[in-house]
């Protein structure tokens, strides 16, 4: 059984274009990224996977159940982060972690105390006169606290320092060792490469690349750095080209043996041909026309 | 009931504000009585006496000497008016207010069905017009006692028992009104207890608004016709909760179906 399946989901605001056709699937079990700018779709797929919109067709299913009819047995069993959480006013951290365990008729004190603890949050502070950081470190206590088996994270790292990152992820790495299936959202590629295994990257309200974070990588584009003088006119996909001082640097999708000739023909010290990251990968998605934000 | 208590304790404040005030003002009114009796006759023909005013309050069918007439008109105006404003407000703004605050994420992103929500809520609005009627209830019988005048108990619970049905009847108005909105449920809130008072004003002055009686929930609390029938008016209470109660299924369908978006 898959932790998330959707087949077809789309989803229409009126007229405006939510999310079309997407396919996904993610394993029980896995850490799976998903991966787009600001407005590709991201939370609206999300929030239809939750059951806080209505898909306008398709269907998706969580741990084998409906979104649309099953909602509540899904949420007695997922964790959800959101970027931005809005607690309710005059509330003390502790009042909005009880709030939340009692929602889910458990007593999630124990577990509560200990992420507080990683997390350095002071339970006793108001949520109102806390910093955009420690809201969201309350937050993801009360997404962890009732240990889910699938946490849903929507851009979860905003707002934290790269230490209370660092933790962060050490605890979904935990999580996710023990069992449960992490869903992570975010534009961070640098987080989805690091953690994930899977990867889907969504652009325009589509699925246009799903698969191993691995195999997303090779997309037969090459990072070529030269240390001396190379003269790439010639040469033919060639994106992302920066010459400074002696180095040329550039992202190649050509013919590898016309990238030798030239190089040939330069006064080159020294030459090496990599791999991309998943942000040049991304960008070689979203290169063509894509609505980067 | 997890979100029935949440609700008490977020309305909190907001309760005892309008509770306090309203019984403030009751209070203050009964202890005029006594003065208001001893000048019966110029202040009883001046009321009776004030043309379309006098209708608008029906004051040319009640006793304004009596602790019952004075309690119906003076105390009445200030109890069903300002429990109306509270009970609209309240029920205008107790789901309208999760998608404005941004709140609506995260409570149903929790395992409780938005019917389960809803009916907590409405029940939360409800004990809380009850608990105010109960309060001032309270306030005014000890109020009545100790200005020396013997507690007329019929009518004040009859008036009171009219009172709740008239929040409760603009609650679940306002509540399916709630429904639909995202933002402005005060103004509407606010604006309906307002429009139905000037309705029934309207109805009590001309022949030809009577048939406005059957609109508006203050029809119903008329003081006038309550100490003269020894009763509630039971067709137009019918008519009104069927109202309330049009609201109130509007704001399960609604909720039921809707896109959440804060």
């Amino acid at each position: 059984m898959d932790a998330i399946r959707t087949d077809g989901l789309t989803k229409y605001y009126g007229k405006a274009r939510g999310i079309e056709q997407i396919d996904l699937i993610v394993p029980q079990g896995g850490f799976f990224g998903f991966i787009g700018p600001n407005g590709a779709g991201k939370s609206t797929t999300i929030r239809t996977l939750l059951g806080l919109i209505r898909p306008s067709a398709g269907r998706a299913q969580i741990m084998g159940l409906d979104v649309v009819k099953e909602r509540e047995e899904i949420l007695k069993r997922v964790g959800y982060l959101p970027s931005e959480t809005a607690f309710y006013p005059r509330m003390s951290v502790r009042e909005a972690l009880k709030f939340s365990a009692d929602l889910h008729r458990q007593d999630c004190r124990k577990e509560a105390d200990r992420l507080c603890e990683r997390l350095h949050l002071d339970v006793g502070r108001r949520i109102d006169e806390l910093s955009f950081g420690n809201r969201k470190k309350a937050a993801i206590v009360c997404a962890l606290q009732h240990e889910p088996d699938l946490l849903i994270l929507d851009e979860p790292t905003g707002g934290l320092d790269p230490l209370m990152q660092r933790e962060f992820f050490a605890i979904l790495r935990e999580r996710n060792q023990a069992g449960a299936t992490i869903f992570l959202s975010s534009h961070i590629l640098s987080e989805v490469q690091h953690n994930c295994s899977d990867a889907a990257i969504i652009r325009e309200g589509r699925i246009i690349a799903s698969g191993s974070v691995e195999e997303l990588s090779r997309t037969g584009t090459k990072r070529v750095s030269v240390r001396g003088t190379l003269d790439c006119s010639a040469l033919s996909g060639v994106r992302d080209l920066q010459i400074s001082q002696g180095h040329t640097d550039f992202l190649y999708s050509g013919n590898m043996q016309s990238l030798l000739q030239t190089a040939a023909l330069g006064d080159i010290q020294d030459i090496s041909i990599t791999e991309p990251d998943l942000e040049e990968v991304f960008l070689h998605y979203y290169g063509k026309g894509g609505d980067e934000e | 009931m997890t979100v029935f208590w949440h609700e008490l304790r977020q309305g909190r404040t907001a309760f005892v504000i309008w509770t306090a005030s309203i019984a403030f003002l009751l209070v203050i009114c009964i202890f005029l009585f006594p003065e208001i009796k001893d000048e019966m006759g110029t202040v009883g023909n001046m009321f009776a006496s004030m043309g379309s005013f006098t209708a608008a309050f029906g004051m040319e069918r009640l006793n304004i000497g009596t602790l019952t007439g004075f309690y119906s008109i003076e105390c009445g105006n200030i109890l069903g008016l300002g429990g109306a404003f509270f009970a609209s407000l309240t029920g205008a703004s107790i789901i309208s207010k999760e998608e404005k605050d941004k709140t609506a994420e995260f409570l149903l992103t929790h395992p409780v069905s938005r019917i389960h929500v809803i009916t907590e809520k409405l029940a939360a609005v409800l004990t809380q017009a009850a608990a105010m009627d109960v309060i001032i209830f309270i306030l005014s019988v000890l109020s009545i006692r100790s200005i020396g005048e013997d507690v007329p108990w019929k009518e004040i619970l009859l008036l009171h028992g009219a009172y709740y049905l008239l929040w409760l009847e603009l609650a679940g108005i306002c509540f399916g009104l709630s429904a639909f909105l995202c933002r402005g449920s005060m103004g509407i809130g606010l604006g309906l207890a307002a429009v139905m008072y000037f309705l029934n004003l309207v109805a009590n002055i001309s022949k030809q608004a009577e048939f406005l009686k059957y609109i508006t929930p203050f029809a119903y609390c008329e003081g006038a016709d309550i100490l003269s029938d020894g009763c509630l008016d039971i067709r137009l209470v019918l008519i009104g909760m069927s109202f309330a109660g049009i609201g109130i299924a509007a704001a399960y369908i609604r909720y039921a179906a809707k896109d959440i978006h804060g």
